[in-house]
């Protein structure tokens, strides 16, 4: 294959994963900027979600319904888990936040285990969308692949016009610089707060059912791109989403890029961009709050 | 000057130094022995995490350091004298501390937290995925090190009892060291930081290069508990370097008591038998298999219920300046 | 106090209590904030034995200008000197270890530990020692001096061993000077240290100020006229961000402009 071709390739996966990396990173950077809560379990979700559509696209054969059975199953776990333990460690110190969310990690894994098993699972590409279209005359690209690139930008663009452009996403956005003022001007501040964690939760689980597909069901999937999302959120700045964008991207590139040409460091690639910004911009490159 | 946490430490201590005196088994020798390394660790993490405020969740990182360059120093199968790969992997320590502070405590609060974990990762890859350390499989160490020089011997480490004995000699002395330096000018300053950093520094402290020094100091530890942990097992992989064992030591941190040095102690003990209890298949049957989901809940139930530890529960929190022990 | 003879309202007085060369010098200082300009070209200088008081209504920039004073806050524009030396730039670590003491409108102090401990981390700066790692904080007879004559001076002696969040509301701004005293300065910035005070508290609070007036040069940021009269030799008045009028108190007293923005206002004030 020429190099134009490979590169353009490459793009467009570095794209892709940038994107899916992007529903990640914005509920955990939502969750830390407007309710100030360290969530390290929320790798866990993306696992959770992966498993549960590999679970439901078993017994039902249709990754489809999967999603649609499984997306309301994690919008009432995040539900659960925010009135259950997360809304008493908001004004907590965030050390017992990790704390929390670290003993969730291991209570999510082992459930996982005991429900599902630690096999890796794969789940094959529904049929409608599993072709490649063809780019140029020598190379075509999956069209699943594009398929999820699309579902993520909508759901940016919803996310955008959400939080800037509706009531909802002033109060919440007002929920974040003052609590008080907020609840004093009668907006229910707790049920806006369990509705951001829950929907925090439900995209990154939609993350991993969106990808299963694409990178199999394997039971560290959570904690690796947990990590990733965290130097998004780093390099992006806390509580900016058009941050987590712009960083998800560059990230995914950078990435996808460096094991095609740096496979030895290619893991590096992303702390080594953490440093650089660390030095230059400590806040991140778009920090909001 | 009966504080109920020295009188407690105090008979710890006689009982640690009479349990192999007395008889006590190689099982629990060595078990021991490890809790006691942990201690180490744990108690590297109060000075940075309850002394100076800033809580890392990277530590692991410092103890795999130490562990990994002890296995590239001495690859072969001939040991060589410790007063080689111990302060070789100190310095390993000490300069990635060095580096790797200097970026990160250009941060606060969530960023440290993440960009601590983020660094402590690249470590982790570094011996996962690179042939540098015998990758996911980890390596076996073939000798233990010689406390000695060329033909001359001081102490034999491969005899349990005497591992055991020089892993709690370096713990009391950790631990004596560690209550100095928090008595000194030095340590003093760190507790204002973490008290009211903005105010330490408009009374003209450099906040940076006292965080930098606690971050050193507590590296360094860090490894001296990582490099035991490899001389006593002969043995290394990267998941010592994992946010688990991170997480891990904060856990022990915290279930102990945070800040109070002697908490850390206790906490990984508590910890360790915790886990043991919890793996134990007499007690839980085929469900010991999944030890982590009662740790997972024990480490909730922590959470939310102890935030002050065990000692929290024995007695009040040392309040600073009191005329108490000086006067 | 003299009164001088009539002079440009923009320039500060000289009293002829004071001595000297002035020790910090102010030029067109500015802070901006995107499109706001919160201080715009504050100029005035403070000699030692001589309090100098700001005074403007709120939102008027003072305690901008306190804080790029004191390093907490970079400036936008002008300059800083304390003495010859250039101090715009220096973070708020090296101004205090120049001799930069600033005390806090919202109490600043270490509610955890001690009176005393308080104060003698505040001195421990002036002799930091970090790298003697085995003797004991307590064991450093100069510090623990400097301290105690700090505690002795904001009067708070006998409250050594209390816990700082378990004293009183004015013992605890009491607590918030001593600690800049401890940190033996020649510049004493204090903003609103009458903050929440009740009468008894704020003439003891004057008292003080009238003490350190020896040996010190303060800018002093306040509210309560009472006790702005009371102890200023020099008034600057700001309103949003500039220096509407400058100079002695009768002169302020007596300017159209400022009883006009301000001084009249006074009664609307808590």
């Amino acid at each position: 294959m020429d190099l134009v071709a490979s590169i353009l390739i490459q793009l467009l996966n570095g794209v892709q994963y940038g994107l899916l990396l992007f529903l990640v990173a914005a509920g955990l950077t939502l969750i830390f900027g407007i309710m100030g809560v360290i969530n390290l379990a929320h790798g866990s979700f993306y696992m959770l979600g992966a498993y549960m559509a590999w679970y439901f696209a078993t017994m039902s054969g249709s990754l489809l319904a999967a999603i649609l059975i499984a997306i309301p199953l994690a919008v009432a776990l995040g539900l659960a888990l925010e009135w259950l333990l997360i809304r008493h460690f908001y004004e907590r110190d965030h050390l017992y936040q990790v704390l929390l969310t670290f003993g969730l990690i291991l209570i999510f894994e082992e459930t996982r285990s005991l429900l599902w098993g630690d096999d890796v699972q794969g789940i094959s590409i529904p049929a409608a969308l599993n072709y490649s279209i063809p780019l140029t005359d020598t190379l075509s690209y999956p069209v699943y692949r594009l398929m999820m690139s699309a579902v993520c930008l909508l759901i940016a663009l919803a996310m955008y016009l959400l939080i800037q452009r509706t009531r909802i996403g002033m109060m919440v956005r007002a929920g974040a610089h003052n609590r008080e003022m907020t609840e004093a001007m009668g907006i229910n501040i707790r049920l806006l707060f369990a509705l951001v964690f829950a929907v925090g939760v439900a995209l990154a689980a939609f993350a991993g059912m969106l990808a299963s597909p694409i990178s199999s069901v394997y039971p560290g999937m959570g904690n690796q791109v947990l990590i990733i999302c965290f130097v998004v959120v780093v390099i992006g700045g806390i509580g900016s989403v058009h941050g987590a964008l712009v960083a998800a991207l560059l990230i995914g590139l950078a990435e996808t890029f460096g094991q095609v040409f740096l496979p030895q460091i290619a893991g590096m690639v992303v702390y080594l961009l953490m440093a650089a910004v660390l030095v230059f911009r400590p806040q991140g490159l778009f920090r909001k709050t | 000057m009966l504080n109920p946490t020295r009188v407690l430490l105090a008979v710890a201590l006689v009982a640690l130094i009479a349990f192999p005196l007395t008889g006590g088994g190689i099982f629990y020798i060595q078990l021991l022995t490890k809790v006691m390394i942990l201690a180490i660790f744990a108690m590297s993490l109060d000075l940075l995490v309850g002394y100076t405020g800033l809580v890392s969740l990277g530590h692991a990182a410092f103890y795999g350091l130490a562990a990994y360059t002890l296995v590239i120093v001495q690859p072969g199968y001939d040991p060589m004298s410790i007063l080689i790969s111990l302060p070789a992997a100190l310095a390993v320590c000490a300069i990635f501390a060095l580096v790797t502070g200097a970026l990160v405590l250009r941060t606060r609060g969530i960023y440290f937290i993440m960009v601590t974990l983020a660094f402590a990762q690249m470590v982790y890859f570094v011996f996962h995925d690179t042939p540098l350390g015998g990758g996911s499989d980890g390596v076996f160490i073939n000798a233990r090190p010689l406390v000695g020089w060329d033909e001359w011997r001081l102490l034999d480490l491969n005899d349990r009892t005497t591992l055991y004995f020089v892993v709690m000699a370096l713990m009391v002395g950790v631990y004596l060291l560690l209550r100095r330096i928090l008595d000194s000018n030095f340590g003093r300053a760190l507790q204002g930081i973490r008290v009211n950093e903005h105010r330490m520094r408009a009374i003209g402290f450099p906040v940076f290069r006292y965080q930098l020094g606690a971050y050193v100091l507590a590296g360094v530890l860090a490894g001296l508990a990582g490099y035991l942990s490899a001389l006593q097992f002969l043995f290394v992989n990267p998941e010592i370097i994992s946010w688990h064992q991170s997480g891990a030591v904060l856990m022990m941190l915290i279930l102990g008591g945070m800040g109070t040095l002697s908490g850390p102690i206790v906490g990984a003990f508590v910890f360790v038998l915790l886990e043991e209890f919890f793996k134990d298949d007499t007690v839980f049957g085929a469900f010991a298999k999944h030890w982590q989901l009662m740790m997972g809940g024990l480490i909730v139930l922590v959470a939310c219920f102890l935030p002050r530890g065990l000692i929290g529960l024995v007695q009040r929190r040392r309040e600073l300046g009191e005329a108490k022990h000086d006067g | 106090m003299a009164e001088p003879g009539p002079r440009a309202p923009a320039a500060a007085a000289v009293p002829a209590a004071s001595s000297g060369p002035p020790v910090m010098i102010v030029s067109a200082l500015s802070k901006q904030f995107g499109g706001l300009r919160a201080v715009s070209e504050v100029s005035l200088e403070l000699y030692v034995g001589q309090v100098h008081v700001v005074i403007g209504p709120n939102g008027a920039g003072k305690t901008t200008l306190i804080n790029m004073l004191s390093g907490d806050l970079p400036a936008s524009g002008g300059q800083i000197r304390l003495g010859d030396r250039d101090i715009t730039r220096l973070s708020s670590d090296r101004v205090s270890r120049l001799g930069v003491g600033r005390s806090y409108q919202k109490t600043n102090i270490f509610p955890s530990f001690t009176v005393l401990e308080n104060c003698r981390l505040a001195a421990q700066s002036r002799a930091p020692h970090p790298w003697r790692v085995f003797r004991r904080a307590h064991d450093y007879p100069d510090t623990l001096a400097l301290a105690k004559k700090a505690v002795a001076m904001a009067e708070l002696d006998g409250r050594e061993q209390r816990i700082a969040s378990a004293l009183s509301h004015g013992e605890q701004r009491q607590l918030e000077i001593a600690m800049s005293l401890a940190t033996d300065p020649t510049v004493l910035l204090l903003d609103e240290p009458l903050a929440g005070m009740g009468a008894e508290e704020s003439a003891r609070m004057v008292q003080l100020i009238n003490k350190l007036k020896a040996g010190h040069a303060i800018l002093l940021v306040e509210h309560d006229m009472d006790a702005v009269f009371a102890v200023a030799d020099v008034l600057t008045v700001m309103v949003e961000g500039r220096v509407l009028a400058s100079g002695s108190p009768a002169q302020i007293r007596a300017n159209p402009q400022v009883q006009h923005a301000y001084l009249g206002a006074e009664h609307d004030h808590g």
